[in-house]
């Protein structure tokens, strides 16, 4: 759903070292567009803002939607607001610039067929002969989807239809050692049915499991149990710092609000 | 069965409509990802932003959002600010996006967030629009594996006294307000429309192990102790400093009293004089004299917000510590062998 043919940028023709990435805010949003289009719009054409690194990487961070006239032959597209959007982004960010446009649906682009969707990104390029433009002409390139840290963890609750609590720091923890736990499990489980020969080893995944067992640090027991006690004890101590602060503090409103001068 | 009686149109119109209270706020996948990026692109800068939305009954649906940009202590700058507001509204509008304000968001730092100037932001938009909502982005603690989001309104009881201005002691013990009922705050649900919930789990599959499981099982976290305990201990030292201003209140107003005893008797005993002596006794009230002014009475607000933010930083503190214990034992549990 991405292309990108602005002039604003220089591309090398070159379509080697061109790949494109996505931030999952950009497809929200596109989704988003789709379905709140008018009734009668089969598809949602925007912009897309980014950045463009030194590598030739461009990095796909925002996109905004903007609303088109289609008839048979042409697609007229609402400049003036284009303008206002972009000139309103940029008052917020002035890094991101136009990367780019989207659209939906069929032509260029992919997008729901046969219950699966795709996405696509494409780079164009000009044929001329001579001094005459003939066409231009899309050639696709690798699309990846990215995400910095906060997104990440954000997204991974985020992508579900819906969520009915945020879940909160004991039961975020317990759900993360479950999926722990049923890890080790596999594990365990894998690493049986080689030792007993039902299933073929494989060497790399050997390799790795060994090396991930021989990261634990070699520690002689008596040691290790005098780090965990001291980081225990360290912990208690905050705990007990923390309560003393609260007993502090529903002391102190007694005396603000409760006393009374006769 | 009682039938139900047929009102008349006046009737209806008569009756004031009871506000459903606010039991959910159901935010969109969107908003969420918007929300985070702002916050986490300009951080440590705190910067804030206008949520947009539906008011359902108990549930207020915030459906998209904007970001607002950061603005230099200009005083031009106040028509632009309102000027890109309008625009944005304007051609959010056009896509079909709902254009109903409920809120704002902002992001914080370690949960420091009660400040006057959000209970002033509040009564500002309160004043416009019958339920909104603020809500509060933690991008610090995203390092941790939580998405720390939460949602805050003022409590009804307590805008009534701030409107009134009344904050003292006895105006407190009336309502019975302490300082946790200044803020509530309200769960959190997540919505996203089937399309894009299908088309990201199409793009990502649903791996066993996610970026929050690793970032939870991380043993480090001395950085955000020590950072939270600095801030604890900085507010503590404002908290005692809101004490003494107390106690320098009381002891002025006791000593104000005991002037006002010691006046009152010379005044009895000179009437008591001028009666033996035939005259007009004085009043006993003298309006000009200066021990007679009442001593002002600092406002508790300030101590109610630090006694709120200390409680932020403690609640903070104690939910990793736990989280820390469970991971210590998770370490030796895997020594054993």
């Amino acid at each position: 759903m991405a292309a990108s043919e602005h002039t604003v940028l220089q591309f090398t023709p070159s379509s080697a070292s061109l790949s494109a990435r996505v931030h999952p805010l950009v497809i929200f949003n596109i989704c988003d567009c789709y379905v709140r289009r008018p009734d009668q719009a089969e598809r949602v054409i925007g912009t897309l803002l980014g950045s463009v690194s030194s590598d030739g990487t461009v990095e796909i961070r925002n996109s905004y939607a903007v609303p088109h006239n289609e008839s048979s032959d042409q697609v007229a597209l609402d400049i003036e607001y284009h303008h206002n959007m972009l000139a309103s982004h940029q008052k917020v960010n002035p890094k991101e610039v136009i990367v780019g446009w989207y659209s939906t649906g069929l032509g260029v682009t992919g997008g729901f067929r046969n219950g699966q969707g795709t996405i696509k990104a494409y780079v164009s390029f000009i044929l001329s002969l001579g001094d005459r433009h003939l066409a231009a002409q899309f050639q696709e390139i690798p699309l990846d989807l990215c995400m910095i840290e906060a997104e990440r963890v954000g997204f991974d609750i985020v992508k579900t239809r819906t969520i009915d609590k945020l879940p909160n720091d004991l039961e975020g923890m317990e759900a993360s050692m479950e999926r722990l736990l049923a890890l080790i499990d596999d594990v365990y489980k894998y690493v049986d049915n080689v030792v007993d020969g039902h299933v073929d080893p494989d060497n790399s995944i050997g390799r790795f499991l060994s090396e991930t067992v021989s990261t634990l640090p070699k520690l002689s027991p008596s040691a290790l149990d005098k780090l965990v006690n001291n980081s225990l004890q360290d912990n208690l101590l905050l705990l007990y710092l923390s309560s003393i602060t609260r007993t502090q503090l529903s002391l102190a409103e007694k005396l603000n609000t409760a006393a009374q001068i006769l | 069965m009682a039938v139900p009686a047929v009102r008349s149109f006046l009737q209806v119109a008569a009756t004031e409509e009871v506000a459903s209270p606010l039991r959910v706020v159901q935010i969109e996948g969107l908003a969420i990802l918007k929300i985070i990026k702002h916050c986490k692109e300009f951080s440590p800068a705190l910067v804030t932003g206008q949520l947009l939305g539906l008011d359902v009954g108990t549930v207020l649906e915030v459906t998209n959002c904007f970001p607002f940009p950061i603005r230099e202590e200009d005083e031009e700058n106040e028509a632009e600010g309102a000027n890109y507001q309008l625009e944005m509204m304007k051609c959010l509008r056009e896509v079909n996006v709902d254009n109903n304000t409920v809120g704002w968001y902002q992001s914080t730092l370690l949960g420091s967030f009660q400040t006057v100037e959000l209970i002033e932001t509040f009564m500002n938009y309160q004043e416009n629009i019958r339920r909104c909502v603020c809500i509060i982005y933690d991008p610090s603690r995203s390092s941790q594996g939580v998405l720390a989001l939460k949602a805050l309104k003022l409590s009804d009881s307590f805008m009534d006294l701030y409107r009134n201005h009344n904050f003292t002691g006895e105006k407190l013990r009336e309502k019975n307000l302490s300082w946790v009922d200044i803020f509530e705050e309200i769960p959190i649900k997540v919505s996203n429309s089937a399309l894009v919930s299908a088309f990201m789990t199409e793009l990502e599959a649903d791996t066993p192990v996610t970026q929050c499981d690793y970032d939870r099982l991380q043993l480090s976290t001395n950085p955000f102790m020590e950072r939270n305990m600095e801030f604890l201990i900085e507010c503590m030292d404002d908290l005692s400093m809101e004490q003494q201003k107390f106690q320098f209140y009381y002891r002025s107003l006791s000593r104000q009293q005991a002037q006002q005893q010691a006046w009152l008797q010379k005044r009895r005993a000179e009437n008591a004089a001028r009666k033996t002596a035939g005259e007009e006794p004085l009043p006993e009230e003298d309006p000009s004299n200066p021990i007679f002014k009442p001593v002002p009475e600092p406002s508790r607000l300030d101590s109610f917000l630090i006694t709120n933010q200390v409680s932020n930083y403690c609640n903070q503190i104690n939910g990793v510590a736990g989280q820390n214990f469970s991971r210590l034992y998770l370490m030796k549990a895997l020594h054993e062998n």
